[in-house]
């Protein structure tokens, strides 16, 4: 019994002087290294424009006028909402997930006039995992693309040019698959052609 | 030329497999007191511990002791973190009350508590409405590092059992975890965060972001210490994010090299343990097999479940969504990506995964259920992987023994009825409190409550993985069950708390009798210890137990959904 007590004591000094290395200095540390090296990364990615902030490179957005690139499906909250991360987590099963995809393929199929049975990439009309996902797939930006140039009066040529310019290839050629930014494409089609805002209004 | 996914899995194994020798090599230097290159800086902080809690670094403990060790300190960590919870909102940084919509209730924090303490890190709420950065930082990522350490010295420990001859002991927890802390996860920790930075995970401690987006919406965008947690998560494989949504979240993996960082902290250390092992006990060959073992079951894995993802939903097929399986899965990470983390992380005993499970294919979840079912022998657990591992293989050496008329051993250690009765209690404990929890949801109200999203087949998939998950001591869910209830609460914990003592107690048992013993001569007639055989035995016994115990389970689970879905 003094033996389990001397322990215990060991035991208490241990975890408190453990976790003050691995739970205060390491963190420490590393917020100093992170803010001294990289400070915009550690800081969230923030996007600031005009001395506000519209959002975060790396977390997904919400956009519905016609003149900007829409992002997927999101079940994080009533869609984008940054503290509610998460996916739908419907079943493959589940009649409300195939509900819900006939839903995003009709709508999608309807506001980029495409016909009734033509296939879409499947990301455009599934939701992701964190409900944030700042990417789409190319093959979505490109169905995108004919109703964005239109809206904006801007050749095809050259916002197809923009998605290139705004696609994130996978690490080293191999890890992940590439995808198109939608709130930088977004950004910097509002500078080539400020109409988005009208649009909406529209 | 190969597509990406199949390439992308090809370089992981291969950067695993050159990682394991080295590896393998620090680790036992690490735990043989060697000197390593840290030893300036890490000696002199490890002597003022030691003097500070008043540890003797040569004082030797029996298995009991040791195993009581293991106990207290977990203990005291589940107490510290319990209160550390329960007083978080007198905390002055972070997130302002208002978006702390979770309450931070009694049965809630002592299910976390016992979680991260426990290396599961199951965890039943959304860290951002939930926690303060205090919590998350020396609550949640010290006993990421804490409960990770504590498995690496158990599975140090185990190792010394096969190793020694005709000694009453197995090393010093103290020390142990000490060191696994000291040199092997604060350095790969500090590391491996930096280059999460570089990738784009934020480290700060400033209040949430409102953002006005180039439509006017207002959209709040949660900050915090992310990457002092996220990497440790991984390293200490426990898994608790930050997000709710885990690695999905892209503040938690915004890339995939990111991705990449986050399955290499899961596997790396537990896979070089293999050849550790083999150092140790001087038969670097039977290392080797279970390392081949471990890759084989890993590889068949990742290649049903990508099949079955890739293949996708025929119900969404038929109408035209082309591109396989994307419900629940981030686009820069893709199915590749994606399947990867449900193997490395249903593997690793580490809960985070980068997609929604709950929204894979029949198919595709049987693959990270089954991995947890086998007792997460492939890589495993950190420390607690090898044991699994070799625990499995006992099994399979007995029933091979029985086959051919000889007593078994292996390593020159017989396995006489005294320690066969720890391999099946350690066995058994397991699948009974899995089958049993199960049960009990599937026939309460309280349990039912919790399926919120899904019904049916479906539903109980959900709760079978839940209790898996956290016997298993994994962490990882079917979101769509809706967790955060008294009922769930205590029944994971308990299953939890079984996972992790009911394991490592007999393991640390039958490790102190193994040392005790002398090494047996080989002759003609012994059964090898370090050859394909051995290997082939171990692949069987796993199939085997895995099969007896839980076949009817996955039979009315997975795959009853997959022909259901194929008769729609």
């Amino acid at each position: 019994m003094r033996s389990t007590l001397s322990m215990l004591r060991v035991a208490v000094c241990l975890v408190f002087a453990l976790t003050l290395l691995a739970g205060v200095v390491f963190p420490a540390v590393l917020w100093g290294i992170a803010q001294a090296a990289f400070p915009s990364r550690a800081n969230g990615s923030l996007v600031v424009q005009g001395g506000h902030v519209i959002g975060s490179r790396l977390i997904g957005q919400a956009f519905i006028g016609a003149g900007y690139f829409h992002p997927r499906p999101s079940a994080a909250g009533t869609g984008y909402d940054g503290l509610a991360s998460g996916g739908s987590n419907l079943g493959p099963t589940n009649q409300k997930l195939i509900r819900n995809v006939g839903e995003a393929l009709a709508a999608y199929r309807a506001e980029n006039a495409l016909p009734a049975n033509a296939d879409v990439p499947v990301d455009a009309v599934t939701g992701s995992g964190s409900g944030l996902d700042p990417e789409i797939s190319i093959d979505n930006a490109r169905l995108q693309a004919p109703r964005v140039a239109r809206v904006r009066g801007l050749a095809p040529s050259l916002v197809a040019a923009m998605i290139d310019a705004h696609t994130e290839n996978p690490s080293l050629g191999v890890f992940g698959e590439p995808g198109v930014n939608v709130l930088m494409l977004n950004l910097a089609l509002d500078s080539a052609a400020p109409a988005g805002l009208q649009t909406r209004a529209r | 030329m190969l597509p990406r996914n199949v390439v992308q899995y090809g370089v992981f194994v291969l950067i695993v497999a050159l990682l394991v020798k080295p590896t393998g090599v620090y680790l036992e230097r690490v735990f043989s007191g060697k000197r390593t290159m840290l030893d300036p800086v890490l000696r002199r902080v490890e002597q003022a511990i030691y003097r500070i809690a008043g540890i003797r670094i040569d004082a030797e403990m029996d298995a009991l002791t040791y195993a009581l060790a293991v106990i207290l300190f977990g203990f005291v960590g589940t107490l510290l973190l319990y209160l550390l919870l329960r007083i978080q909102r007198i905390w002055p940084v972070g997130p302002n009350a208002s978006t702390l919509a979770t309450p931070m209730s009694p049965d809630l924090a002592l299910n976390t508590s016992i979680s991260f303490s426990t290396a599961t890190t199951w965890q039943a709420y959304a860290g951002e409405t939930t926690m303060k950065y205090v919590s998350q930082a020396i609550g949640l990522a010290a006993q990421n590092v804490l409960a990770g350490a504590t498995g690496l010295a158990i599975g140090i420990a185990f190792i010394r059992g096969f190793a020694r001859r005709k000694t009453p002991t197995l090393g010093n927890f103290w020390v142990d975890v000490t060191r696994a802390v000291l040199w092997v996860m604060l350095p790969l920790a500090l590391v491996g965060s930096v280059l999460l930075v570089w990738q784009g995970v934020p480290m700060n401690f400033s209040p949430y972001t409102h953002a006005t987006s180039l439509e006017g919406a207002a959209q709040i965008i949660p900050q915090g210490p992310v990457a002092g947690l996220t990497f440790v998560e991984s390293l200490g494989t426990n898994g608790g994010g930050f997000f709710n949504a885990n690695n999905a979240h892209p503040y938690q993996n915004p890339t995939g090299l990111s991705n990449l960082l986050e399955m290499l902290a899961v596997t790396v250390v537990p896979a070089a343990l293999t050849y550790t092992f083999g150092r140790m006990v001087g038969r670097q060959r039977a290392g080797w097999v279970l390392f081949a073992v471990m890759l084989v079951l890993f590889i068949a894995g990742v290649a049903v479940c990508d099949w079955a993802e890739r293949r996708g939903n025929p119900a969404v097929a038929a109408m035209h969504a082309i591109g396989g399986n994307m419900e629940g899965k981030e686009v820069r990470l893709g199915i590749g990506g994606s399947v990867l983390a449900a193997a490395v992380t249903s593997n690793g005993a580490t809960g985070a995964y980068n997609a929604m499970h709950d929204s894979f294919m029949p198919l595709g979840v049987l693959i990270p259920l089954s991995n947890m079912l086998l007792g997460e022998m492939i890589f495993g657990g950190l420390g607690t992987g090898l044991y699994s591992i070799i625990m499995v293989a006992l099994v399979g050496l007995f029933l091979a023994g029985l086959m051919i008329g000889r007593t078994p051993e292996y390593l020159g250690k017989k396995i006489g009825p005294t320690e066969l009765k720890l391999v099946m209690l350690y066995t058994l404990a397991y699948p009974i409190v899995i089958v049993f929890l199960t049960a009990l949801a599937v026939r309460t109200h309280a349990g039912l409550a919790g399926l919120t999203t899904n019904a049916g087949t479906h539903g109980y998939i959900e709760i079978l993985y839940a209790y898996t998950s956290s016997a298993a001591n994994n962490g990882q869910s079917m979101a769509g069950l809706s967790a955060n209830s008294a009922f769930y609460n205590l029944t994971t914990a308990l299953a939890m708390l079984v996972g992790r003592f009911f394991l490592a107690i007999p393991a640390l048992l039958l490790a102190g009798r193994l040392a005790m013993q002398g090494r047996r001569t080989t002759t003609p007639g012994t059964l090898p210890s370090d050859t394909a055989t051995v290997g082939a035995v171990t692949i069987g016994a796993a199939i085997l137990i895995g099969a007896l115990c839980f076949f009817p389970f996955l039979a009315l689970g997975p795959i009853l959904e997959h022909f259901s879905l194929l008769r729609p």
